[in-house]
C-alpha cells in the first residue's frame, strides 16, 4: 500500500470522527428549535409550518426524548458551542442561572419591555417569574428576563368522580382537609376494594412537592423561606408535624402497595384504569388521561388543609419555556419566533391539541373545562424557581429518601427530620 | 532492520486511528473523570478546584460516617454480590455440570441459559416488576402461580420494605447467572475426559471425581467466574433502577448514587463516587486473584 493510500484511510477515519462531532445543523437562514416534550412536538411542527407559511422564515423542530438525554444533550451543546437558536433548559433555577453566565441565553428584557411592556404584558406574572430575576437575586445573575414560558404546570389533587360516586361520596364536594381525605380514601378502600391514593413517589421530588404544600400551609411562607436560609432548623416540631403526615397517610391504608417504587408513568396509568380515588400530579397529567382513557370523568381539587393558619399554596408556575441562544446570529430571529408563538390565537391552538394551561392570560371560557378551575388558583403558586434560595440538591436528596422511608414505614419522623438538618448543616458548613 | 522515518511513520498510521479513538473515547474520560473528581462541576459553568471535598464527602460526612448513604449503598451492593457470588455460581456450576455431561438436549438449554444475560437490563427489570407486583400497577404473576400450586402461604407483597432487597438480589442472579454458566461450562468441556477415565481406573467414586479433579482443574475458571461476578455485581444499576428505582435507599446501589448525582449536575461528587467505586473494585479483584493463586499453589495445580 503506498503512503498516500495510508493517510487518504487515516483522513477518512480522522474526517468520520470530526463529522461525528461536527456542530448542529441550522435551517437554511432559518431557526432551529430543541425541544423534549413528546406531546407538543406535532404542534409545534405545525406552528412552525403555520410561521414559515406567513414569514418565509423555515423553522426546524427537533424533539430529543426522554428529558434526561435531552438534558445531556443541551449541556454538551452549551460546551461545544452548538446550541441551536432556540432551545429549553430542564432543570432548577440554578441550571438556567449556570447557563446565563456562561453567557448562552440571551436577556430579552428589553425585547419584553418593547411598546409598553407589549409583549411581557402577554404572560401570567407567576410564569414569567420562573425566568424573570430580580435586582441582587441569591445566583448572581443580572436583573432580567431570560426565556418565554410556552405553558404553565399545576400540582394538584385529582379524583376520579364516578369512584367517588360508587364509595358513597358527593363527587361535588372534595375533600378539604386532611382528616376528610383520609376518611374518603379508607371509604374507597372498604366499599370498592381500590386504593384510597397513588402517586409516582419512586420519583423523590413529587413527595417533595407534596411535602412543600404542606409545610407552608402548616408554618406559612415565610418560615419556611428561613429553613431553607437555615434560620429555622429541619427538627423543629412544624417540619416534624410536616413528616408525621406521610406516617399518618401509611398508617390509614390509603396508600398503593409499593408507592414508593411507583413511578409517575405508572401511578398515571393506574390511576386512568380506575385503580384509585385520588391522585396528586400536574396539569399535564389532563393529556395524558385523555389519551389513556379518553372516557374517564376526573376533577383537581386544592390540597387538602392541615392548618387554617396559612393560606394553601400551590407548587407550580414551572411551565416549559425557551431560552434563545445569545451567541446566534440568529437571535432577532428566534426572538421574533417566539414572540408569535405567545400571540393569544397560537397559544389557543397549543391549548387545544395539548390540553396543558397556556402561559398567556386568556378568558376562561376558552379553556376546557377541566383547566378552568386551575386557572383560578395561580394566584396561589409556588415553586422553588421563584423563591430567593434553593435548597441544597444533597439536602433536597435527603428529605426525599427519608420521606419514601417514612412511607415504607423504616424510619420515623424525627429521625428523617435529624438526618435531613445534619445535611443542611454540614452544607452550610461547607 | 533499520527503518527510515517514513517506514516508521507509515507503519505508526496503521494504528493511528484505532489508537485515536481509544486515546479520545477511554484515556481522555479516565483521566478527565479523575480530573474532575477534585472538583465542583456542575456541567456548564467552570470547575472549581475543591481539593479532597468530594472524597470526604462520601468516605465521612455522617454520624456515624458508616452509615452514610454512600456506604449503605456499598452494603446494597455487597448484598446483592453475596447472593451473586454464592446462589447464582453455584446455580450456574449446577447447572454447566448437567450441560457438560450428556444429556437430551444439551445444546437447547446452553441457548435457554444464555438468552437471559443477553436481554435487556430494563426489559428484565420492567417485566418482573409486572410479576412481582400486585394491583395497582402489576399483575401479580408470582402469587397468582403460587396460589394455583396450592401454595398460597408462600404468597407475599415481594417488593415490599421487608423482602424488596433479597427480591432484587434473587432477580439479579437470575439474570446474570447465563454468563457463568457459560463460563463455567467452557471450563469444564476443557478439562480432559483422560483424567476422568485416569480416575475411574483408579477406582475413584463420582464425588471423588468431582472432588480431586473437576474442581482443582476448575479454580482459574472459577476465580475468573467470582471476580467477574464481583465486578459486575458492583456495578449492577438500569435492572435495579427499573424495578425498584432505588426503594427508598433499601436498594440504592452506588453505580446509582453516581447516576443521580450526575443528574443533578454535581458532576465533581458523581466522578469522586466513581473513583471510589473503581478503586474498591480494583482491591477487591487483585485480592480475589492474589487468593485464587494462593489455593492453586496448594492444590498444584499450574495457572493458566
Amino acid at each position: 500500500m503506498t503512503a498516500h493510500k495510508i493517510f487518504g484511510a487515516v483522513a477518512v477515519c480522522i474526517g468520520i470522527l470530526c463529522g461525528g462531532c461536527a456542530g448542529t445543523e441550522t435551517a437554511d437562514n432559518g431557526i432551529t428549535l430543541w425541544h423534549w416534550m413528546t406531546d407538543r412536538d406535532e404542534a409545534f411542527q405545525e406552528l412552525a409550518d403555520r410561521y414559515t407559511e406567513e414569514t418565509g422564515i423555515p423553522v426546524k423542530i427537533k424533539l430529543f426524548f426522554p428529558p434526561g438525554l435531552y438534558s445531556q444533550k443541551v449541556i454538551a451543546a452549551a460546551r461545544a458551542g452548538n446550541l441551536p437558536e432556540i432551545f429549553g433548559i430542564l432543570g432548577e433555577k440554578k441550571t438556567l442561572s449556570s447557563f446565563i453566565q456562561a453567557g448562552h441565553v440571551e436577556n430579552l428584557t428589553p425585547r419584553m419591555n418593547a411598546q409598553d411592556a407589549a409583549w411581557e404584558s402577554r404572560f401570567y406574572p407567576e410564569t414569567l417569574a420562573v425566568v424573570r430575576f430580580e435586582e441582587d437575586n441569591a445566583y448572581g445573575v443580572s436583573r432580567g428576563i431570560y426565556g418565554v414560558p410556552v405553558d404553565t404546570t399545576v400540582l394538584q389533587f385529582i379524583y376520579n368522580t364516578e369512584l367517588m360516586e360508587e364509595a358513597g361520596l358527593d363527587p361535588d364536594a372534595p375533600p378539604k382537609n386532611y382528616a376528610q381525605f383520609i376518611d374518603a380514601g379508607q371509604k374507597a378502600r372498604e366499599t370498592l376494594g381500590i386504593d384510597g391514593f397513588i402517586c409516582g413517589w419512586a420519583e423523590g421530588w413529587l413527595l417533595n412537592a407534596l411535602a412543600t404544600e404542606w409545610a407552608i400551609n402548616i408554618m406559612g411562607e415565610e418560615k419556611f423561606q428561613a429553613t431553607i436560609a437555615g434560620e429555622i432548623a429541619y427538627t423543629n416540631p412544624q417540619w416534624i408535624e410536616v413528616f408525621t403526615l406521610f406516617e399518618d397517610l401509611r398508617e390509614s391504608g390509603i396508600l398503593a402497595n409499593n408507592i414508593t417504587t411507583i413511578t409517575n408513568k405508572e401511578a398515571e396509568d393506574a390511576f386512568a384504569r380506575g385503580n384509585a380515588l385520588f391522585s396528586f400530579n400536574g396539569s399535564w397529567a389532563v393529556n395524558v388521561y385523555r389519551q389513556l382513557s379518553p372516557g374517564m370523568e376526573y376533577r383537581f381539587f386544592a390540597l387538602p388543609q392541615v392548618s387554617d393558619d396559612h393560606p394553601v399554596k400551590i407548587w407550580g408556575g414551572a411551565g416549559s419555556a425557551f431560552m434563545v441562544n445569545a451567541n446566534s446570529p440568529l437571535k432577532a430571529k428566534a426572538s421574533d419566533f417566539l414572540e408569535w408563538l405567545t400571540e393569544k390565537e397560537q397559544q389557543k391552538y397549543l391549548v387545544a391539541e395539548t390540553n396543558n394551561l397556556p402561559a398567556v392570560k386568556m378568558q376562561r371560557e376558552s379553556l376546557p373545562v377541566i383547566l378552568r378551575p386551575l386557572v383560578d388558583d395561580l394566584g396561589a403558586l409556588t415553586h422553588p424557581n421563584v423563591w430567593p434560595y434553593n435548597e441544597d440538591s444533597r439536602v433536597l436528596e435527603a428529605m426525599n429518601r427519608g420521606l419514601q422511608q417514612i412511607v415504607m414505614g423504616i424510619k420515623e419522623p424525627n429521625e428523617v427530620a435529624e438526618k435531613v438538618q445534619s445535611i443542611k448543616d454540614r452544607v452550610t458548613e461547607q | 532492520m533499520n527503518l527510515s522515518f517514513r517506514d516508521k511513520f507509515s507503519n505508526f498510521s496503521f494504528v493511528l486511528p484505532a489508537l485515536a479513538i481509544f486515546s479520545v473515547f477511554y484515556l481522555y474520560p479516565f483521566f478527565y473523570t479523575f480530573v474532575l473528581s477534585f472538583q465542583k462541576y456542575d456541567l456548564i459553568s467552570n470547575p472549581q478546584f475543591v481539593g479532597f471535598d468530594n472524597f470526604r464527602e462520601i468516605l465521612f460526612s455522617g454520624d456515624p460516617w458508616w452509615k452514610n448513604d454512600w456506604w449503605s449503598s456499598m452494603y446494597n451492593g455487597a448484598f446483592i454480590t453475596f447472593w451473586a457470588l454464592t446462589f447464582q455460581n453455584i446455580l450456574a456450576f449446577a447447572l454447566a455440570l448437567c450441560v457438560d455431561k450428556v444429556i437430551r438436549l444439551n445444546k437447547f438449554y446452553r441457548v435457554v441459559f444464555f438468552i437471559l444475560p443477553v436481554l435487556s437490563e430494563i426489559i428484565i427489570g420492567l417485566l418482573m416488576k409486572q410479576l412481582l407486583s400486585g394491583e395497582p400497577i402489576g399483575s401479580d404473576v408470582l402469587n397468582r402461580w403460587l396460589y394455583s400450586m396450592g401454595l398460597g402461604g408462600l404468597t407475599g407483597e415481594w417488593l415490599g420494605e421487608e423482602t424488596v432487597r433479597l427480591v432484587t438480589a434473587l432477580v439479579h442472579c437470575w439474570k446474570g447467572f447465563g454468563w457463568a454458566f457459560i463460563i463455567l461450562l467452557a471450563g469444564l468441556q476443557n478439562i480432559p475426559e483422560q483424567l476422568y477415565e485416569a480416575a475411574r481406573i483408579d477406582g475413584a467414586n463420582a464425588w471423588q471425581t468431582f472432588y480431586k479433579v473437576t474442581v482443582p482443574l476448575l479454580l482459574p475458571v472459577m476465580a475468573l467466574v467470582f471476580v467477574l461476578t464481583i465486578l459486575g455485581t458492583m456495578q449492577a444499576f438500569a435492572m435495579i433502577l427499573a424495578l425498584t428505582g432505588g426503594a427508598g435507599g433499601l436498594t440504592e446501589v452506588p453505580v446509582m448514587r453516581i447516576y443521580d448525582h450526575l443528574r443533578i449536575r454535581m458532576a465533581g461528587l458523581a466522578c469522586a463516587e466513581g473513583v471510589v467505586l473503581g478503586i474498591i473494585l480494583i482491591f477487591v479483584s487483585f485480592t480475589m486473584l492474589f487468593i485464587s493463586k494462593k489455593i492453586r499453589e496448594k492444590y498444584g495445580v499450574l495457572p493458566s
